[in-house]
C-alpha cells in the first residue's frame, strides 16, 4: 500500500515566482490498483510520480509504503523496489548498448553490479521468449544496438525492462504520449497484459481520456494539486469518457484556458 | 628504423592515455583536464620508487593505484561537491602540480642509471643481445596490450555494464537503484589510473621526470581518441579500444613526420594543438554530413 500523507511542495519557494503545487494532499493506492490519472497540464501528475520516485523533494509530508516512511530515502534507493517507464522512450534505455546487453542491464536490477559476466548466454532464450509475444521482431535483433530501433520498439523494451525483476510500484509517465497511435495501442495493450500478468500496483498518468477510461479499474482526475474526481471499481466501469471529457471542459473553463 | 621504433614506443605509450580518456570523454561524457596533472603524477611516482630502489616492476601497479586515487578525488569534487566536470578536472590538475614536485623531489628527475621495467636482470635474461633494440618495444607491447585487454574484460561485467549505461542514459542507472554518482567516481578512478600507468612508462622510457610533461596531455588523448574512433568506425571487427591505440600510433606518426620535415622541437604543443584543431574540424565535418544526409533521406 502506497500512502501519500499531507504532501506541501512549492516551486521557487520565496521569489516573485513561487508556485504552491501541493498543499495538504493526501493520496492512498491498494495494492493490485491499476490507477489511471487524468489531468491539465501543471495539475502536479507528473510531480505526484517524482515525489513517489524521489526524484523532487517535498517541503513536508511523509511517503508511506506498507507504512514504512520512505521520504528520507534516497531516489536510487526507492527504485530499488519501483520501475518506472517515461515519456521518453530513450530514458528507459541504453541507446548504445545492444538489446541483450540492456535487458541483461535490467535483469540484474536488485542483485550486486559486480565483476561477475555482464551478459548471461544461457538466458538468450528466456529473453527472446519475453520479446517473442510483442511481435516486433526484437527477439531476432538481440545483438542489435537499441538507439536504432524506433520509439514505439525502444517503449516496449523499456515497459519489459522496468517489469523484469520483483518490484511493488510500477509508475508509468505519460509512456504512450510520444508514439503515434497505433504503436501507442499496442503499447497500451502490452501494458495492459504486463500488469495482470504481474499483478503489480501501477500508477499511469496519461492525456489520452479513453486509456484512462478503458484501462484499469481506479481513475483519478487532478487539478490544481488537488484529486477533484476519484471513481474506483464499481464506479470506475460506468465512468465514460464523454464523462470525463465534461469536467475537464468544466474546470478548463473555469481557469480560462 | 630508430624512428620507427620511437613513433611504435611512444604510440603505445600515448594508447594506454589514450584507453583512460576514451572512458571519461566517450563512455562518461566527461571532460577531465585531471589527466594533465595524473599522467606527470604516475611519473613522478615511478621515478620517486626506483630512486628509492624499489624493483621496477611495482611502479606499474603503485601508478595505476595512485591515479585511481586522484580520479576518484575528482568524482568526489564533482559528485559530492556538485563542482562542474570541467572545473573538477582544472582544480585537481592544479592541486597536482605541487603534488608533483612533492613527489619527485624536484622538476627533473634522471634514472639513467637505474633499473626500469626495461632494463632489469629478469628482462635482460629473457632477450638475447640481438633483439635488445627491439625489447623496449615489445614491452610495452605487452603491457599495452594487458591494459586493453583488462579493459575490455572490465566492460563486459555487470559493474563495466553500468559504466557504460551512465554515460549514455543515467537516468537508467538509477531506475536500476544504483547511484550514478558512484558509478561515474568508479570510471574516473580507472580512466586516472590507466592514464598514470602509461606517464609511468613514458618516464622510464625516457629514463627521466619533468614536470612539463603533462602539459597538452588530455588533447593528445582526445587526439588519439577521436582520430580513432572516426578512422575506425565502420570497421565492426575492431573492438573501440583497438580503434584508440591505432589512433595514438597514427597522431604519433604525424607528430614525429612534421618534427623529421624540421619543424622546430619547441613548437611541438602549438603543432599539437594545431594538429587536434584540425582533427576536431574534419571529425565533425563527417558526423555532420551523415546527419545531412539521413535527413535528406527523410
Amino acid at each position: 500500500m502506497l500512502e501519500l500523507k499531507g504532501i506541501c511542495k512549492n516551486y521557487n519557494p520565496g521569489s516573485v515566482n513561487e508556485l504552491c503545487l501541493f498543499q495538504d494532499f493526501d493520496l492512498t493506492v491498494q495494492d493490485g490498483e491499476f490507477v489511471s490519472v487524468v489531468g491539465s497540464n501543471g495539475s502536479g501528475k507528473t510531480s505526484m510520480l517524482n515525489i513517489i520516485c524521489g526524484s523532487i523533494d517535498v517541503d513536508q509530508g511523509q511517503i508511506l509504503v506498507n507504512g514504512v516512511d520512505i521520504g528520507k530515502q534516497k531516489d536510487f534507493i526507492r527504485q530499488r523496489r519501483i520501475g518506472r517507464v517515461y515519456q521518453d522512450p530513450s530514458k528507459g534505455t541504453c541507446p548504445s548498448m545492444t538489446i541483450l546487453e540492456n535487458m541483461s542491464l535490467a535483469d540484474n536490477k536488485g542483485k550486486p553490479y559486480n565483476l561477475g559476466r555482464g551478459v548471461n548466454k544461457s538466458k538468450l532464450e528466456k529473453y527472446r521468449e519475453m520479446l517473442r509475444p510483442l511481435n516486433l521482431g526484437l527477439e531476432d535483433k538481440m545483438g542489435v544496438q537499441v538507439g536504432s530501433l524506433s520509439g514505439g520498439q525502444r517503449q516496449a523494451l523499456a515497459l519489459l525492462m522496468a517489469t523484469m525483476t520483483p518490484i511493488d510500484f510500477l509508475i508509468l509517465d505519460e509512456h504512450t504520449a510520444a508514439l503515434d497511435p497505433k504503436t501507442a495501442e499496442i503499447i497500451m495493450a502490452l501494458t495492459d497484459q504486463v500488469v495482470k500478468e504481474k499483478q503489480v500496483t501501477t500508477i499511469m498518468v496519461t492525456h489520452n481520456l479513453r486509456y484512462a477510461v478503458e484501462y484499469g479499474n481506479r481513475l483519478i482526475m487532478m487539478h490544481e494539486g488537488k484529486v477533484i474526481l476519484d471513481k474506483a471499481g464499481e464506479e470506475k466501469v460506468h465512468v465514460d469518457t464523454e464523462q470525463i471529457m465534461a469536467i475537464f471542459n468544466r474546470i478548463s473553463v473555469e481557469c480560462g484556458n | 628504423m630508430a624512428l620507427l621504433l620511437s613513433v611504435l614506443e611512444q604510440g603505445m605509450i600515448y594508447g594506454i592515455l589514450a584507453l583512460g580518456v576514451y572512458i571519461t570523454y566517450k563512455i562518461l561524457d566527461f571532460p577531465d583536464l585531471t589527466v594533465d596533472g595524473s599522467f606527470p603524477f604516475g611519473a613522478a611516482v615511478t621515478v620517486r620508487l626506483i630512486t628509492m630502489g624499489a624493483p621496477a616492476i611495482v611502479t606499474l601497479p603503485a601508478a595505476f593505484l595512485g591515479g585511481a586515487l586522484v580520479g576518484i578525488c575528482t568524482g568526489l569534487i564533482h559528485v559530492k561537491l556538485k563542482v562542474r566536470d570541467l572545473l573538477s578536472g582544472i582544480i585537481m590538475m592544479t592541486g597536482l602540480y605541487t603534488i608533483n614536485l612533492w613527489v619527485a623531489g624536484t622538476g627533473y628527475v634522471a634514472i639513467f642509471n637505474k633499473e626500469t621495467i626495461f632494463d632489469n636482470e629478469f628482462v635482460n635474461g629473457i632477450f638475447p643481445v640481438s633483439l635488445g633494440r627491439f625489447k623496449t618495444v615489445i614491452i610495452i607491447f605487452v603491457i599495452t596490450m594487458a591494459a586493453k585487454y583488462l579493459l575490455d574484460w572490465y566492460m563486459s561485467t555487470r559493474s563495466g555494464f553500468l559504466l557504460r549505461a551512465v554515460g549514455d542514459n543515467d537516468v537508467i542507472v538509477t531506475s536500476l537503484g544504483v547511484d550514478k554518482g558512484l558509478v561515474k567516481i568508479v570510471g574516473l578512478s580507472i580512466a586516472n589510473g590507466l592514464v598514470a600507468l602509461s606517464g609511468c612508462i613514458y618516464a622510464q622510457q625516457q629514463r627521466s621526470f619533468e614536470i612539463s610533461i603533462g602539459t597538452g596531455a588530455v588533447v593528445i588523448g582526445l587526439a588519439n581518441v577521436i582520430i580513432g574512433t572516426s578512422i575506425f568506425k565502420k570497421i565492426t571487427f575492431l573492438r573501440v579500444t583497438s580503434s584508440v591505440i591505432i589512433g595514438a600510433l597514427i597522431y604519433k606518426a604525424c607528430v614525429a613526420l612534421a618534427m623529421f620535415a624540421g619543424i622546430d622541437a619547441n613548437a611541438i604543443k602549438l603543432i599539437t594543438a594545431v594538429l587536434f584543431l584540425i582533427i576536431l574540424i574534419v571529425s565533425m565535418e563527417k558526423s555532420g554530413r551523415k546527419a545531412r544526409l539521413r535527413q535528406q533521406g527523410e
